[in-house]
């Protein structure tokens, strides 16, 4: 379960998450919608320990991350994985290293059964056999699903998604969003998404969150997002040009 | 006017004492991370190879030249005052004392003071060292300490390989063209020689190793901007490697003739 309470932080006087409060039951798969810089990413990274909170708390499996400990830090984020928006993915290694890295440096597996293991996350995101190539000869959907197949190669409890569809075309979207779909029903793993994709949003999503000026304002299943009448929802989820979100920039206009 | 100026100094100090400050903390890290099990010899290995092997060529066509340089220099000189002999000395002092550590650290700060940061930025702004974190690995132990003991072995290494080049560059002109003898050259350059220049100037080029590493992967982990950043990231780390190498070469030199003479 994770639970984020009343989370702020500022960037050079810009304040990214205004005691933003949000709750994902272990299982469940949560989508956060909102418009680009609106602090979706930045919310992900508090999540996994990469930033610190100014104030408020965020509390994976009852721990409070900005707390732990290196060694508690470390058995946490074993169970918790981020596919990150542009991959990520390490230049200096091919696929094979970039997939099998977590089991490479924290198990002690034999070398065949991490083999075994690579194959297998490549071959669930439609990319088996190109262990041996590196990341730069790969395009950029490809890059996204190795790092797909990255996270769940540890077998992770927790995946933090972000923006896992963008870029790609709609045919290897549509497997990934189909992948995720099923990391749910099989192995109950918990994931927070983030996207702009509305459509992949209803696909996977059980329950919706819309992030604006730094606070979550609606959260609900997708049929209860979709039937909202709250006007800034309702502007983003139909990518309407006109209504409150773009309000602010037309009066400067 | 006065007001911009003090304004302009205030944050020039300000980022000044952040690098400082930035910089102590990433040598604290480094320091515990290095004596922290697991050790990974195999990204040492690489390093070394790197930093160390891959330097050779530049650092024996450097040293040569410069024991070349100098025993033309003093050579010019000596000859007027009847004093040749003198030459292999002099050289051997000038170049075990100071050249051959202050000139390799140029080099290396050059060759992997700019590359670290080239490597490290792009890794920093494509988010593969935050990727590291969430893989539960901590990037200090897994970047800075392979390059820092790596550097920190490798120069002092290569300083004794430019010594050694150096002198052979001297030899070569004095036996050759100012027609001093063999044995004489090197009974010369050893009665100069003491254990203190040796072990003084491979101390200072283990300083200099550590200076290097740390000052690059610093500059490397604080890229912003992309590709801009990236450069600035590259110019700043070569600009206060050498910087730094130069002050602790005053540092090093006044601590061991002067202070503990």
């Amino acid at each position: 379960m994770i639970q984020i309470q009343r989370l702020s932080k500022e960037f050079n006087n810009n304040l990214v998450l205004n005691e933003l409060s949000l709750n994902v039951q272990t299982g469940q798969t949560c989508v956060i919608i909102g418009r680009s810089g609106c602090g979706k990413s930045v919310l992900l990274k508090h999540i996994v320990g990469l930033l610190r909170p100014d104030s408020g708390k965020v509390l994976v499996q009852g721990k409070e991350v900005a707390s732990l400990k290196e060694l508690e830090l470390v058995a946490l984020r074993a169970k918790i994985s981020m596919v990150f928006q542009g991959g990520a993915l390490f230049d200096s290694m091919d696929i094979t290293k970039n997939v099998g890295f977590g089991l490479l440096e924290h198990t002690r597996m034999s070398q065949k059964e991490i083999l075994e293991r690579v194959e297998e996350s490549l071959s669930l995101v439609g990319l088996g056999g190109i262990g041996n190539l590196m990341p730069s000869e790969l395009s950029g959907g490809m890059k996204k699903r190795v790092a797909l197949a990255r996270a769940i190669c540890i077998k992770p409890e927790i995946i933090l998604y972000d923006e896992p569809t963008t870029g790609v075309d709609p045919i290897s979207g549509d497997s990934i969003n189909e992948l995720i779909r099923s990391l749910h029903d099989k192995l109950q793993v918990t994931s927070l998404v983030v996207t702009h994709d509305m459509k992949s949003a209803y696909h996977i999503a059980d329950k919706i969150a819309m992030m604006y000026k730094g606070k979550i304002i609606l959260e609900g299943t997708p049929e209860q997002i979709r039937e909202t009448t709250d006007p800034v929802v309702h502007q983003f989820i139909n990518g309407l040009s006109k209504g409150p979100i773009t309000e602010v920039v037309d009066t400067f206009k | 006017m006065f007001t911009l100026f003090f304004m302009d100094l205030g944050r020039k100090i300000l980022s000044f004492m952040y690098f400082f400050g930035g910089l102590a903390s990433l040598t604290a890290q480094t320091v515990y991370q290095t004596f922290k099990p697991p050790y990974k010899y195999g990204h040492i290995v690489e390093q070394c190879r790197k930093a160390g092997y891959d330097s050779l060529p530049i650092v024996s066509v450097v040293a040569l030249f410069i024991g070349f340089i100098f025993a033309l220099q003093f050579g010019y000189f000596m000859q007027r005052i009847g004093s040749e002999m003198y030459i292999a000395s002099l050289v051997a002092l000038a170049i075990v004392r100071e050249l051959g550590p202050v000139v390799t650290a140029l080099i290396v700060a050059g060759r992997v003071g700019a590359a670290n940061p080239a490597e490290l930025g792009s890794m920093q702004v494509t988010e593969q060292i935050d990727a590291l974190e969430t893989l539960a690995t901590n990037p200090v132990k897994y970047l800075v300490v392979p390059r820092f003991v790596a550097l920190s072995i490798m120069l002092p290494l290569l300083t004794l390989y430019a010594n050694i080049i150096g002198i052979l560059g001297s030899y070569l002109i004095c036996v050759v063209k100012l027609g001093t003898t063999s044995s004489m050259y090197m009974n010369m350059t050893f009665s100069a020689l003491f254990y203190k220049d040796l072990f003084t100037g491979l101390f200072k080029a283990w300083i200099f190793g550590m200076v290097i590493a740390l000052v690059s992967c610093y500059e490397g982990f604080n890229v912003q901007g992309g590709a801009v950043g990236v450069g600035k990231a590259t110019m700043r780390s070569v600009v206060f490697s050498f910087l730094m190498i130069i002050a602790a070469d005053c540092f090093i030199t006044a601590l061991f003739y002067f202070i503990f003479p």
